[in-house]
């Protein structure tokens, strides 16, 4: 069963994250290397791994938490499923209204640029609202399964706030988030690429913290792939890697930035400005309707230093994050399981000598803001470091 | 056949919606609740408190009913999707016809398989429907730019009606084009020369 495949469909979702994809069809690498792709643009996650779960799409464009859900049998139906290259890694940032912007400034007690500064400050806001018998905030994120939930989770508890007691967390579109910030159904959001961008242009919302401020190194998207399928086609999955490591290449060649701005703008791919697509691959981030930028070299990690190598310590970190808010079960056969979906092993096998050492990276894979470095071999112990959880 | 199943139709397409709700009825459903505003989804849903939820997989808003299977405070029961490992028939089949379905608690599962399959049958009869409507408006419009370029070719070639017709199916057939296609070039060339 090594039969080569040849045509490919593939899905995604129109998110900056999927530029790997978009430009190893569209600028030809995946031709180059016999295939022939069509690529799917989807409007749900669901549908996305539905899609590929029962065999419609051949890979998707995937958050990697839903890959793992996927393999580990996680509110849905168990598939397991492969991620053999990274298609990104950070990406996300938190936005909120313009009120919840004034409110956490005025009740921070230094910058609010420094995240354990603002999540206390949020933690002040909270309790205020409380004691005046106020509704409490609402924030939106993509998916249960998601990194942008975990992502606020880990923010908001850091600084004292349950977030599954103190405020509400809602499942929104990402197409939707904009909106539901500008007519106040939700006070703050976490989200990818472009959305955050578009909320400060219009003037609705002020970015607050680059996720990367959070967690300095966060898997985001995950090239996926049925195990079954990979195990049927792997001369197919070796070329279609190749042409991802080609297309990861060219994104982070400064000198390309525009041309693939451009791609990425299409209508039928993520369908916004090249400017705004711009902004993100150089992570210069206006945050303020007001044109206050924030620069970062974390912002969306999109190959360079060494994004898309799939890293099984960030399963295991999303993982144990499962655990913590009460989505999985601790136990060392569905960590193991968990850290088998990403595989650095295929990645080295397809992408040769493509690893120059990264350096200033975290020591511990991840470089959370707050709490102890993450340990995959002691997740139980982490987890306990918490005072804010629900079981593990 | 009675039933007492609460069905919530989530489409923002109303005309299928109403297909839908249509067969559902038919088939003995009387409490079917057509959704089409998406905001506060979850609230409305919780508040109709239906056994079976149905939606299109058009609808960004299924990563919300997602939501619905994380245990949480704000969720009265779990939710689960109907389709079990077992049943990949039925997911592919609901997947190709573009809809999706969960139940709610621990409904037999026979009867929601009729009415999955009653859903798959509607969104397979709503496409049919849409293709030959788009198949319709389209030879519609061809027929219209035919005749416009009929009139043309009379005028310019002082041809009679049928000779205009010969003219455009011949050079179709030599340039091996369909006749819509030459009708338009013409219609644009005579706009072109005007």
């Amino acid at each position: 069963m090594t039969a080569s495949q040849t045509r490919l469909r593939i899905g995604f979702i129109p998110l900056a994250d999927a530029a790997a994809l978009i430009v190893a069809v569209d600028k030809g690498f995946a031709a180059a290397e016999g295939l022939d792709v069509e690529l799917v643009r989807e409007v749900s996650w669901s549908n996305v791994r539905d899609k590929l779960n029962i065999g419609l799409f051949d890979a998707a464009h995937l958050l990697a938490p839903v890959a793992i859900a996927s393999s580990l049998g996680l509110g849905h139906v168990k598939v397991p499923i492969l991620a053999p290259f990274g298609l990104g890694v950070n990406g996300n940032a938190i936005t909120v209204s313009p009120a919840l912007y004034a409110a956490i400034a005025a009740a921070a007690d230094g910058s609010i640029v420094d995240p354990i500064v603002s999540a206390r400050a949020l933690a002040r806001v909270v309790a205020a609202r409380k004691a005046r018998g106020e509704q409490p905030l609402t924030f939106g994120m993509t998916f249960p399964f998601s990194t942008h939930n975990y992502h606020l989770r880990f923010w908001m508890a850091a600084g004292g706030v349950d977030p599954d007691e103190d405020v509400h967390l809602v499942v929104l579109p990402p197409p939707y988030m904009v909106e539901s910030l500008a007519n106040g159904h939700v006070d703050g959001f976490c989200v990818g690429a472009p959305w955050n961008s578009v909320a400060v242009d219009l003037g609705v919302g002020f970015i607050l913290h680059l996720v990367s401020e959070i967690l300095l190194r966060a898997a985001e998207k995950v090239l996926a792939v049925r195990d079954r399928w990979a195990q049927e086609h792997p001369d197919t999955l070796l070329r279609l890697m190749r042409a991802h490591g080609r297309a990861a290449a060219f994104i982070e060649d400064e000198a390309h930035r525009d041309e693939v701005a451009t791609l990425l703008a299409m209508p039928d791919r993520i369908g916004v400005a090249p400017e705004v697509i711009r902004r993100t691959l150089d992570g210069r981030m206006k945050i303020a309707p007001d044109g206050t930028t924030r620069v970062s070299d974390r912002y969306l990690l999109v190959g360079r230093k060494g994004a898309a190598r799939p890293d099984p310590v960030q399963a295991a970190w999303l993982y144990a994050q499962m655990v913590r808010w009460g989505q999985a079960p601790l136990s060392a056969e569905l960590l193991a399981a968990a850290k088998a979906v990403f595989r650095p092993d295929l990645y080295d096998a397809a992408i040769a000598g493509a690893q120059p050492a990264v350096s200033g990276e975290p020591a511990d894979g991840i470089g959370a803001f707050a709490g102890p470095p993450f340990d995959p071999g002691a997740i139980s112990a982490h987890l306990e470091s918490w005072a804010i959880r629900r079981a593990g | 056949m009675q039933s007492s199943l609460k069905i919530v139709i989530v489409d923002e397409n109303p005309i299928r919606a109403a297909i839908l709700e249509d067969g559902l009825r038919e088939a003995g459903h009387v409490h079917v609740v057509r959704v089409d505003e998406m905001s506060h989804l979850l609230a409305r849903i919780y508040a109709i408190d239906p056994d079976v939820i149905l939606i299109d997989l058009e609808n960004p808003s299924r990563d919300v009913l997602e939501q619905m299977f994380q245990v949480s405070r704000a969720v009265k029961r779990p939710v689960a999707m109907f389709v079990d490992q077992s049943d990949t028939a039925s997911i592919e089949a609901a997947v190709d016809a573009g809809v999706s379905a969960y139940i709610v608690g621990g409904l037999q599962k026979a009867r929601v398989k009729n009415i999955l399959d009653l859903c798959i049958s509607r969104f397979n009869s709503f496409a049919r429907l849409r293709d030959e409507l788009e198949r319709t408006r389209t030879a519609l419009e061809e027929r219209k730019v035919i005749d416009r370029a009929k009139g043309i070719l009379m005028k310019a070639r002082n041809l009679n009606e049928e000779a205009a017709y010969v003219l455009l199916r011949k050079t179709a057939m030599n340039e091996n084009k369909k006749i819509a296609e030459v009708a338009q070039s013409v219609v644009t060339a005579a706009e072109l020369l005007r």
